[in-house]
């Protein structure tokens, strides 16, 4: 059997399991060994995946399989993983995992909590180990719909209101992708023949550039509003403030990449001469979010919304170096897309455990946290370090990747640009650099705040977790810049000429 | 020659970090600074033995060449442009690890007196260790990326070592202040690489300063705004050095600085992290020289600029620590100046003396914080106000400040005076205006140091609450060590060894500029002592006289008004708010409106659906009739 079907057989195993089980102890602890398995299945095909290369075989996708849905559409179930899939489905185990321990106290309806978010997970890993368009948009709905769920039943503040809204502007996306997908799919044989969803297969034949300059915008808006592109990102500040926090780090870490992984693999890769005549409008509007979002950032008061602004401003930044069409770029789009997933899961289980304990997000509300929690302050600076760009950790490897790629470009248009881009690291140093003053510094704000206790096992496994992968990345980030690089090559190869 | 055991200089404080660091406070706090010490003395034995090695061996034929000690790839960026992590041994890196680990030394040994006691003694000295580790690995960069990299993790540690006392508001504040500005500056610098790399396909020193190649000669044809792309490149990258130097006008970060602990001071922004943008400079000094001579005026200029304007800042402070960071700065403009007017080869004078001058005021700016924390630390007092009469209470303190103010104001035969004289011929062979001004700031420099001087240890004795008393012997051993080093420093024969090219360098004597400087300094000192030595009314009237210079000066010419007006007012008031409402008004309005208009619409038609047959009826009878209509009509 094809060793990625794991990946979506322990989710299944895991929530078949937390339904046998009795109660709220044995449902996370199944929960946490479900998605430790994961983990550790994601390093060993990782591993695998380095003796496959190693071993001289150089095909596009490794794993590959093929099994046939519904054979009238010529739909399969074909499943593949290149080193850029690898290192998604790398990043959403992590994440998983540390959310399965931010969640260790959800008390109300535990159980379907944790099946919520599992299948959340599981159909985001199905996502990514798809290379068929059709299966990969179901594994897409699987992905949004739990979140309606977890946002309207275990949310805070105005939940309904909120779960509503990002699933209606997520479904919105959704209509304008399968207008996309359809055109994709119905133009994948313009000589005749069988038509096909297979993505390998439609990357190798030409659809005619009308049919691209028509359904390339549909693509691109309908995976871009799920990675935040200006301006329709204003599902995610609400979305993530009133979602729990293990949902906050789904959806923030991972499943916003699902937005700028289908801009590449689908939309870009699949209509590059489209892609090639629109970039321009869509590099403005992602300058645009990448500014915009940190300004934007600086005048919040509640740290969700802070985040969630700077998740706009590093989202557009991950289109915006995809925009950028070539290779330097394109890998630094993708580190930025783990790097910005892991930290702002690193930051939405900060925030949970610190509101968790002072029932406030208002940052104004706190102060003098470092001397209360040392340990959450501490991890908090590291996450705002990271966020900043501090070299040593996974956000300056990606930046850096960005700027040097967008730099290769001489024209003027392509120069401001990146400029302007570039002039977001000071940003992003404001309005970090002012919360980590007003939250953690200073002296304690409010007398009962003496009392807190500093973080337990799981949310120190949680924060662990992530701090390391965050600091690995950062200090050797080799391994992973080339594990993206690998088929990149080939990909813009297809892109550019 | 083997020098792989330079490496060693670059674990060692890492494995301090963390081992001081993690185990938090399970580490008894004398054991924190015992071992964060004892690693120090041996890495600075590893510097000095690193130096003896590689002057030691002999001047070659063609000078002393780089050797790469150690490199290993930290990340590809293209074919070319390559990260590598390395370590480059070359006269420049090599004096600097001498420099940086002796005056780290002492202010590891120091601070075992002046922070005994302190909460979060450990947090201190993990963080010093991450200090010296990013300022070491800043040093002895192969390429212009692993110092940015290292110049990134400078800033940082002087940030977490500014904002120490965390729970101090104004601490915060200038932690804050600092990495901002200079964040604001690095991006200048980040440009800059990009510019400069992207031109010449590099990032590596060794082939950037190579003149033969033609790496820097093609970008000068390309022009933009009327400078050359080189010369952008390399101002962008002096943007960098002078936000970390502090130079005018992104210096507004040093003088709130002081908010952290004085070691700190004495270490990060007096001998060490400020003087990075001197050590940029020199770094790439080739290719300023070549591919952008014009940038070097403009460092020569801003470098006079800000010494002129940060000496008379300086006279008018009344905070001890302030005082010496204006100093600082204005002696920062010394060598910048010294670069600024220096030539290549044979008339490389302006880089040797601006090095010297770095190397000899690392000793005696480190002397003077260091001088200043004890005094600070026996009086309990930032403020010359509460301070006077200390020589009769602290012996020894008062001996080695004095040396210090007397080093920095130019006396012979102590090390200023030879290293402030280098840079003096320097600038009178390049522009007689640079000249003047420097030589005018020599004697403002003689003036407020021994201000602070007279003010310190002579004048009336304020009726102190309890008697101060010398420091313990952790603390003036090395005010003694660093005592002894500015007196000796300026007799070491650095033009010998760090040069532009590696080869000796010729050095005149130059009495018409010697002498002149010596008076002005020594007319500097009689003033001070006319005002301030004792008690009196000289010093109201003076100011008096002057007053609109003088209070523009107490005031620091309202640059912190100006950049406050412009963050607050201008970038959140007007940029930050306007885009958070407008998110929330506008962009989010039309989707609600969107959302609403739905359900409007939904309401207004839902009526339509009512399940009573007569409406039902009565709609498909017009719609019937109305469709006949139309058809008749169109027929």
């Amino acid at each position: 059997m094809n060793p990625l079907l794991y990946l979506l057989i322990i989710p299944g195993l895991t929530v078949a399991g937390i339904t046998l089980v009795k109660d709220m102890k044995q449902v996370r602890l199944v929960a946490a060994v479900g998605m430790s398995l994961q983990l550790l299945w994601s390093f060993v095909l990782l591993y695998w995946f380095y003796q496959l290369r190693a071993a001289g075989h150089t095909e596009e996708m490794l794993f590959v399989s093929s099994t046939t849905w519904y054979e009238a559409f010529n739909i399969q179930y074909k499943f593949g993983v290149d080193g850029v899939s690898m290192a998604m489905i790398l990043l959403t185990s992590i994440v998983t995992f540390a959310g399965i321990f931010a969640s260790w106290q959800v008390a109300v309806l535990t159980r379907e909590f944790f099946i919520s978010l599992i299948i959340l997970a599981g159909g985001v890993f199905g996502f990514f180990i798809s290379l068929d368009l059709f299966t990969m948009f179901l594994f897409y709905e699987v992905a949004v719909i739990p979140m309606y769920l977890l946002i309207g039943i275990w949310g805070s503040g105005p939940k309904e209101y909120s779960a509503m809204k990002l699933t209606l502007m997520l479904m919105g996306g959704s209509a304008l992708l399968m207008v996309g997908l359809l055109g994709i799919y119905f133009n994948s044989a313009p000589d005749g023949g069988p038509l096909t969803f297979d993505l390998t297969e439609i990357a190798r034949i030409h659809i005619p550039r009308d049919a691209q300059l028509f359904f390339f915008p549909f693509t691109f808006v309908g995976f871009g509003i799920l990675g935040a592109l200006f301006p329709f990102h204003t599902w995610s500040p609400d979305g993530h403030a009133s979602a729990p926090t293990a949902v906050s780090m789904l959806h923030a870490g991972v499943l916003m990449k699902l937005g700028g992984y289908g801009c590449f693999r689908v939309a870009m890769y699949l209509m590059p001469e489209a892609a090639h005549e629109l970039a321009w409008i869509f590099l403005i509007l992602t300058t645009i979010s990448v500014v915009y979002g940190a300004f934007g950032a600086i005048w919040q008061k509640d740290l969700k919304y802070i985040n969630a602004y700077s998740s706009v401003s590093h989202c557009g930044l991950v289109l915006f170096a995809l925009l950028m069409m070539n290779e330097t770029a394109t890998t630094g789009a993708i580190l930025q897309m783990i790097s910005h997933g892991l930290m702002t899961a690193l930051f939405f289980a900060l925030i949970g455990m610190i509101y968790g304990r002072t029932h406030t997000r208002m940052i104004h509300e706190m102060g003098g946290l470092m001397k209360v929690i040392p340990f959450l302050s501490v991890v908090y600076v590291i996450a705002g370090l990271a966020s900043l760009g501090l070299p040593g950790l996974s956000g300056f490897v990606a930046e850096m990747t960005i700027f040097v790629g967008s730099f290769q470009h001489t024209d003027t248009f392509h120069r401001v640009a990146t400029l302007v881009a570039a002039s977001s690291i000071v940003i992003t140093a404001v309005y970090i650099l002012r919360v980590v003053g007003v939250l953690l510094l200073g002296p304690v704000k409010n007398e009962h705040f003496h009392e807190l206790k500093d973080a337990l096992w799981f949310e120190k496994l949680s924060g662990v977790t992530l701090v390391v992968s965050i600091a690995a990345i950062g200090l050797a980030p080799l391994w992973l810049s080339n594990l993206i690089r690998e088929p990149l090559g080939q990909m813009l190869h297809h892109l550019i000429n | 020659m083997d020098y792989a055991y330079t490496l060693w200089i670059l674990t060692l404080p890492v494995a301090m970090f963390l081992t001081i660091g993690l185990s938090g406070d399970r580490l008894k706090s004398n054991a924190a600074g015992i071992l964060g010490t004892a690693g120090l003395a041996v890495i600075a034995a590893l510097s000095w033995f690193t130096a003896f090695s590689y002057f030691g061996s002999g001047l070659p034929e063609s000078g002393f060449q780089p050797v790469i000690a150690a490199q290993t790839t930290w990340l590809a960026f293209t074919e070319t442009l390559v990260i590598h992590l390395g370590i480059l041994l070359d006269p420049l890196s090599v004096m600097m690890l001498v420099v940086i680990t002796t005056v780290s030394l002492m202010v590891h040994i120091y601070s075992l007196g002046y922070m005994h006691g302190e909460r979060g003694y450990n947090r201190y000295y993990a963080f010093l260790s991450l200090f010296t580790f990013s300022m070491l690995g800043l040093v002895v960069a192969t390429n212009i990326f692993q110092m940015y990299i290292f110049w990134e993790l400078v800033g940082v540690s002087s940030y977490l070592l500014i904002g120490f006392y965390y729970e101090k508001p104004s601490a915060v504040a200038a932690a804050k202040k600092a990495f901002i500005v200079t964040r604001f500056a690095d991006l200048g610098f980040l440009i800059g690489i990009l510019l400069l790399s992207f031109n010449t396909g590099t990032f590596d020193f060794a082939a950037l300063n190579d003149m033969s190649g033609s790496a820097i000669a093609q970008p000068v044809t390309t022009v933009f705004m009327g400078l050359s792309v080189s010369t952008w490149a390399m101002l962008l990258i002096f943007m960098g050095g002078a936000g970390k130097s502090a130079m005018f006008p992104l210096h507004i970060w040093l003088p709130d600085a002081m908010e952290g602990p004085t070691p700190v001071s004495a270490l990060i922004h007096a001998a060490t992290m400020v003087v990075a943008g001197v050590y940029l400079v020199a770094r790439l000094f080739p290719v300023y020289h070549f591919a952008a001579p014009d940038s070097l005026e403009v460092i020569a200029w801003v470098g006079s600029f800000t010494s002129l304007f940060a000496a008379v800042i300086a006279c008018t402070q009344l905070d001890i620590k302030r005082v010496l960071a204006f100093s600082t700065l204005s002696q920062i403009g010394y060598m910048m100046v010294a670069l600024g007017v220096s030539g290549y080869g044979d008339e490389g004078v302006g880089y040797m003396a601006s090095l010297f001058h770095l190397f000899t005021h690392a000793f005696f700016k480190a002397l003077l914080f260091l001088g200043a924390g004890s005094v600070i630390h026996a009086v309990h007092s930032n403020l010359m106000t509460d301070m006077g009469g200390l020589r009769k209470y602290m012996p020894l303190t008062h001996l080695t400040f004095l040396i210090a103010c007397l080093t920095i104001a130019g006396v012979p035969p102590l090390s200023g005076f030879f290293s402030k004289d280098e840079i003096l011929v320097a600038a009178f062979e390049h522009n007689k205006v640079i000249f003047a001004v420097q030589w005018f700031v020599a004697g403002l420099t003689a003036f407020y140091m021994f201000r602070l001087y007279f003010n310190i240890f002579w004048n009336s004795d304020p009726h102190y609450h309890h008697t101060p008393h010398e420091s313990p012997p952790t603390m003036t051993g090395p005010l003694l060590f660093l005592a002894a080093a500015s007196v000796l420093a300026g007799f070491v024969p650095f033009h010998d060894f760090v040069t532009t090219d590696g080869k000796p360098l010729e050095t005149e004597f130059h009495t018409l500029v010697a002498v002149p400087s010596v008076l002005i300094g020594l007319a500097g000192i009689a003033l001070a002592w006319w005002m301030y030595a004792r008690k009196n009314s000289r010093p109201e009237s003076v100011a008096q006289t002057l007053h609109g210079l003088y209070s523009a000066a107490f005031r620091k010419f309202y640059i912190d008004e100006l950049y406050l007006f412009i963050t607050h007012q201008l970038i959140f008031r007007f940029i930050s708010r306007p885009v958070a409402w407008f998110d929330r008004h506008i962009v989010d309005g039309t989707m609600n409106l969107i959302g609403n208009t739905t359900v409007s619409v939904s309401v207004a038609i839902k009526k339509m659906q009512s399940g009573e047959l007569q409406w039902y009826i009565w709609y498909f009878t017009s719609g019937v009739l109305v469709l006949t209509l139309i058809l008749l009509y169109l027929n």
